[in-house]
């Protein structure tokens, strides 16, 4: 379990941030997100012990990151933002270093390497040296350089940053397979990534945690969450409202996209809890309106996000 | 346990950092530029043929001279270059202890130097075929080189903590050096002793690199001239770990 109890770093007289405490349990995959600025990476640099904290401490499975640092460090892996690697060894030789300053030695070194090598992807370009290679394949020879040791926590800052659709795709997976025995904490600013990947997230903005949930739960509080989005294919809006209005439930409806011949409406219910969907339906059937589309809103990430970062800041 | 893990990080910082050395081709070019300049000093300068002497001070008398831009060159890129490139984030959040990294990194840099020194060994030969020199002397003379290149070296190490600049490292690190040797310049503590007290004239070139490497130079090895040196060395290291806990992100 990694436990972070009321952490606060100053720079000068600027709090960056602001008294943050979280845990994260084994098996969970926490996404940190936030505006940039927003005190994600320094939150993360504290728990990995690369700056001291100004209050508060870090507690990764049992050991302080300060006073029982070395002991700490060995159970993290850690992929630091642009993942930085030395740009003149080749991605073996790096891997090779890494692995040595991880305690391996010998065959048992040279077995390591092979296997994060393969794990990653990384087996075409194995002596070539590193500045040579594409911003994909550094962040994923950064990336193998976490993973390396198997360790039981991993932090990742931005992992997927940089990376094309397909990269990103993979890097997911990696991440995903890797889940079930570690506790992984990421940082990013993409929202797909967290519905695709976290199984919990962490928001923060000035140095604060303003939202702690899992991804449908800070979709939920989307103000679109529930509302019922039909779309009409050459139908008069007075016509889908006089039928519309007549629905016991139904709150406010609001004209999303009139652009002729399609008309898009949103229903919204009256209570947010009460599902509007099927007496939508039923009632456009009884006046005999046929819908192009309707679907169930679940709210979406990127709104939840902006209402939430920025009404705090 | 820790004491032989702490030797095994030692190890790995220190073969990194020394076959990096190896990977780019600065390293040949500042090995090459330390041994034609040597060389030329030598045999140009000092006229080591034309004096007919069978010793090597021509050679050795040089050396603070050209350690003085040589080694800040060496040292520049050790901690500026992980700062620019990130990945001190990486290595002081690896389980390694910050001394570990800092004295993997001395040592590698001096053993670079060390094989500079190494290569001048034609000198040495020449001197055989002309002469027979006092190869206590030569031996006393290569100790103390190699000493005055670690504290120089020491001296290069914090400055290139500073910053992420390798050029401000090297100025910074090539003035200090510069002082540090004409504190015991004789032109310098002639002016010196004209007017300050006695007491401060002999602590200036107390503090000086080339008081404590001209007995060294001349075959002498002192135990107090070994003890400077190693002390310049921890003094500057420690300091070097001072700078990098303190600004460890900037």
């Amino acid at each position: 379990m990694i436990e972070v109890r009321n952490l606060t770093k100053v720079f000068g007289n600027r709090k960056v941030v602001d008294d943050i405490s979280f845990r994260v349990k084994k098996g969970e995959i926490l996404g940190f997100l936030g505006p940039n600025g927003a005190g994600k990476s320094t939150t993360m640099r504290m728990v990995t012990g690369f700056i001291p904290a100004t209050s508060g401490k870090a507690v990764i499975g049992g050991s302080d990151i300060v006073s029982q640092s070395l002991a700490a460090r060995k159970k993290i892996g850690y992929l630091p933002e642009n993942a930085p690697v030395y740009p003149d060894m080749t991605v073996h030789g790096y891997l090779s270093f890494c692995a040595g300053i991880r305690g391996f030695a010998g065959t048992e070194k040279n077995r390591v390497v092979t296997e994060t090598i393969d794990k990653c992807f990384l087996g075409e370009v194995v002596h070539q040296t590193i500045n040579t290679l594409s911003k994909g394949f550094r962040q994923r020879v950064c990336f193998a350089q976490s993973i390396l040791h198997d360790p039981e926590y991993l932090i990742l800052d931005e992992p997927t940053d940089g990376l094309d659709p397909n990269q990103k795709h993979e890097v997911r997976q990696m991440i995903r397979q890797m889940s079930a025995s570690k506790t992984i904490i990421l940082s990013t600013h993409i929202l797909d990534e967290v519905e695709a990947l976290c199984t919990r997230a962490i928001i923060i903005a000035g140095g604060k945690i303003v939202a702690d949930d899992t991804p449908a739960g800070l979709k939920s509080r989307s103000a679109k969450h529930g509302s019922v989005f039909v779309q009409f294919c050459e139908t008069e809006l007075s016509a889908v409202e006089a039928c519309l209005n007549e629905v016991d439930g139904v709150g406010t409806i609001e004209v999303a996209d009139s652009e002729l011949p399609t008309l898009t409406v949103r229903v919204y219910p009256a209570s947010p809890e009460k599902s509007v969907a099927e007496k939508v339906m039923a009632a456009l059937n009884r006046a005999d309106i046929a819908p192009a589309a309707l679907f169930v809103e679940q709210g979406r990430m990127d709104e939840v996000f902006r209402s939430i970062t920025i009404d705090q800041v | 346990m820790r004491v032989r893990e702490s030797f095994t990080n030692i190890k790995v910082i220190f073969g990194r950092e020394l076959a990096g050395y190896f990977n780019s081709a600065v390293a040949y070019v500042l090995l090459f530029f330390f041994l034609m300049v040597v060389g030329f000093f030598t045999f140009y300068i000092s006229r080591f043929y034309e004096a007919g002497q069978a010793d090597l001070r021509s050679f050795f008398q040089w050396f603070p001279w050209i350690f003085m831009i040589l080694i800040p060159a060496v040292a520049m890129r050790l901690w500026a270059e992980e700062r620019r490139l990130g990945t001190i984030e990486l290595i002081l959040t690896f389980p390694v202890a910050v001394y570990e990294v800092i004295f993997g990194k001395f040592l590698a840099a001096w053993v670079f130097i060390g094989i500079g020194l190494v290569l001048t060994f034609p000198m040495v030969l020449t001197t055989i075929y002309l002469g027979q020199p006092d190869l206590g002397a030569v031996f006393c003379g290569y100790v103390g080189s190699f000493l005055l290149a670690g504290g120089m070296l020491s001296v290069g190490c914090m400055t290139s903590s500073l910053s992420r600049s390798q050029v401000i490292s090297f100025i910074i690190a090539a003035v200090l050096c510069l002082v540090f040797v004409l504190a015991g310049f004789p032109p310098v503590t002639n002016v010196l002793s004209d007017w300050a007290p006695i007491w401060l004239v002999k602590l200036v070139a107390g503090s000086s690199f080339l008081t404590h490497y001209i007995s060294m130079e001349r075959g002498v090895i002192d135990i107090r001239d070994i003890v400077y040196y190693l002390s310049v060395i921890f003094f500057m290291l420690f300091v070097n770990a001072l700078i990098i806990q303190s600004r460890k992100a900037s």
